[in-house]
């Protein structure tokens, strides 16, 4: 297993990759995507059991299923320093004929992305899809899942959720990005949720909460909890809170940045808060 | 002129069940899910013969898409079933960017498709959801004529790699087609063969182009009636053959003419080999309740009325 200092640096350099990707092309959602770097890091590094390469059905292998698609700039520093492609295509994010489109897709074949994401509130049910086929192929292995919080306002979700449970789906941990923001504003003044905890609960989900969700530690030890809870019959959600814009001071605790690049002045503060560590794309 | 008979009718979705219950025999990677309408889709024998490989969704199309796509990735070959609406215009942006951008291989069984539904209503009769479908870069969109050709089909599509679309019906229409007839996707059959005027039907109106051929032979008019049971990816040759020798064309689907069969026809016409063309199917409305065949009457979709068009489009030769 890598070190926490290793984690710790490759985090800070997801970091730096986001910020440059976005600024870069003057678009994307850095936001959202800095909130979520250490759970992908922890997820792709620790967590996940992978085999070497991409195959599209991961047979023998855990899975994962980005559902709220636009945190894409995380996801693509994510799989390309896990080794799925180079890390120079980075370089290409949101560029013309580039397979790193603003929102992931199968169609470029861009490897370790299973599904296209980005219109929200599909990927829960795309999971569990894939978690029933490993079960139909008696592979014990794992379907990972990561979602908004403002996500879980599209219905589909709550269908996927009630038929988890009503199915007995018990080999998939759904994670719910709590960052309390989406485009609008908080979460509390679009469209209050209550409280996600009981409601999954209520729909017969084993609920792990994660407080500190930028903590490596307390990532690694929230999913770990995580996965003991999975094969007992229950799906098993993890409540994950995080700060959107982490590691950016200007960035966090505001929906403002949810879909805005930085400038470059803002980029050079951004950077000098996440200095170099495992070199830059 | 060759003519068609028929001993028995059959409702295609039957022949879809049946399809079904074939591959559940023949191919262990197919599995099935369905929206609460077992019974009207006739899925029960797959059911009982492969349990474990049959989800009941429940009343939840949108998760039924998602759970189609993500099942792909583990190689199954998902079949959905509900009806058409439910199958299409409802679950649009799922199976746009889980299924079609995704490039899953999920077959889409849509039944109760069209007017034929009958006493259900416009809530439940779908007429535009062949637009629908073969707007999706990628889709495959096929609309059987009967029994066997859909029990062909539903076969012959888990044998090919991509999201099908197959819509069929409800009501029990004339059995006419072979039934060890293979099944090619994309590939048109010509029923009969004739000079003065082409007419290209597609699902309950290729029987009702047979009946219309009668009538006009009767009239000393010879009609070369095409079963296009694939509107996409469309067998342009076969049109374009059978065109350049009629030199018009009546196309029929019970449809909105807006965004179907016969808009298919008349690009590849309008690209190749422009001619005279009529249209059969619904003219931009909604249906309403009452029996398949009031409704077929009503809105212009039976032999009558495709005489009644050929006529027309004689005159604009």
């Amino acid at each position: 297993m890598p070190s926490t200092q290793h984690l710790n640096d490759l985090t800070i350099q997801v970091r730096r990759d986001i910020l440059r990707m976005v600024h870069k092309v003057n678009s994307g959602h850095p936001g959202g995507s800095l909130g979520c770097t250490e759970f992908l890091v922890a997820l792709y590094n620790v967590i996940m059991s992978k085999k070497a390469g991409f195959n599209m059905d991961g047979i023998g292998e855990d899975l994962f299923f980005l559902s709220n698609g636009h945190i894409s700039p995380a996801f693509y520093s994510v799989l390309a320093r896990s080794g799925y492609f180079p890390i120079e295509e980075l370089n290409t994010f949101r560029l013309i004929d580039s397979r790193l489109q603003g929102h992931p897709t199968t169609h470029e074949g861009l490897p370790g992305v299973r599904i296209a994401s980005g219109s929200l509130g599909q990927g829960m049910s795309v999971a569990l899809g894939a978690a029933q086929a490993k079960k139909l192929n008696k592979d014990y292995h794992l379907v990972y899942s990561l979602h908004g919080d403002g996500e879980l306002q599209e219905g589909q979700n709550w269908e996927a959720i009630m038929y988890a449970s009503a199915k007995k789906v018990d080999n998939i941990i759904a994670t719910v990005d709590l960052n309390g923001q989406q485009i609008d504003g908080s979460t509390e003044s679009v469209l209050p949720m209550g409280s996600l905890k009981q409601k999954f609960e209520a729909f017969g989900w084993i609920v792990v909460e994660i407080e500190e969700g930028n903590n490596i530690v307390s990532i690694l030890n929230g999913m770990s909890e995580a996965k003991s809870k999975t094969g007992q019959g229950k799906p098993v959600c993890v409540l994950l809170k995080t700060v959107m814009g982490n590691g950016v001071d200007f960035m966090m605790h505001t929906h403002a940045w949810h879909g805005k690049a930085p400038n470059d002045e803002q980029l050079a503060i951004g950077l000098a808060q996440n200095s170099e560590t495992l070199g830059d794309y | 002129m060759k003519t068609y008979t028929y001993t028995e009718k059959k409702d295609t979705r039957s022949g879809f069940g049946a399809g079904l219950a074939e591959l559940g025999r023949t191919n262990p990677n197919v599995v099935a899910l369905c929206a609460d309408l077992i019974g009207s889709l006739k899925m029960d024998k797959f059911i009982e013969e492969n349990p474990e490989r049959f989800f009941q969704v429940g009343i939840a199309e949108a998760n039924m898409m998602g759970l189609a796509a993500g099942l792909t990735i583990g190689g199954k070959i998902p079949f959905t079933g509900t009806f058409a609406n439910f199958s299409t215009g409802r679950v649009y942006d799922q199976i746009r960017q889980s299924i079609a951008y995704s490039g899953k291989n999920v077959k889409i069984c849509a039944s109760h498709a069209g007017l034929t539904l009958g006493e259900d209503g416009a809530t439940h009769q779908i007429l535009e959801d062949i637009g629908l479908m073969k707007m999706l870069p990628g889709m495959t969109v096929i609309n059987t004529c009967d029994f066997n050709q859909t029990k062909a089909a539903t076969i012959a599509i888990a044998e090919h790699q991509g999201p099908v679309y197959l819509r069929f019906g409800r009501p029990a229409v004339p059995v006419f087609t072979p039934s060890d007839q293979k099944f090619e996707i994309g590939k048109a059959i010509k029923l009969t063969e004739g000079k003065d005027v082409t007419i290209v039907a597609t699902g309950h109106l290729v029987w009702e182009a047979l009946e219309a051929s009668k009538v006009l032979f009767e009239r000393g008019i010879s009609a070369e009636v095409i079963n296009i049971h694939t509107i996409k990816p469309i067998d342009e040759k076969a049109i374009l053959e059978s065109v350049s020798k009629t030199r018009c064309i009546v196309t029929a689907e019970e449809h909105n003419i807006i965004g179907g069969l016969g808009e298919s026809v008349a690009r590849v016409l309008g690209t190749h080999n422009p001619a005279p063309q009529e249209f059969i199917g619904t003219n931009d409305v909604f249906g309403e309740s009452g029996t398949p065949a009031q409704l077929m009457e009503k809105y212009g979709l039976n032999s009558i009325s495709i005489v009644a068009k050929v006529e027309s489009v004689l005159k604009r030769k």
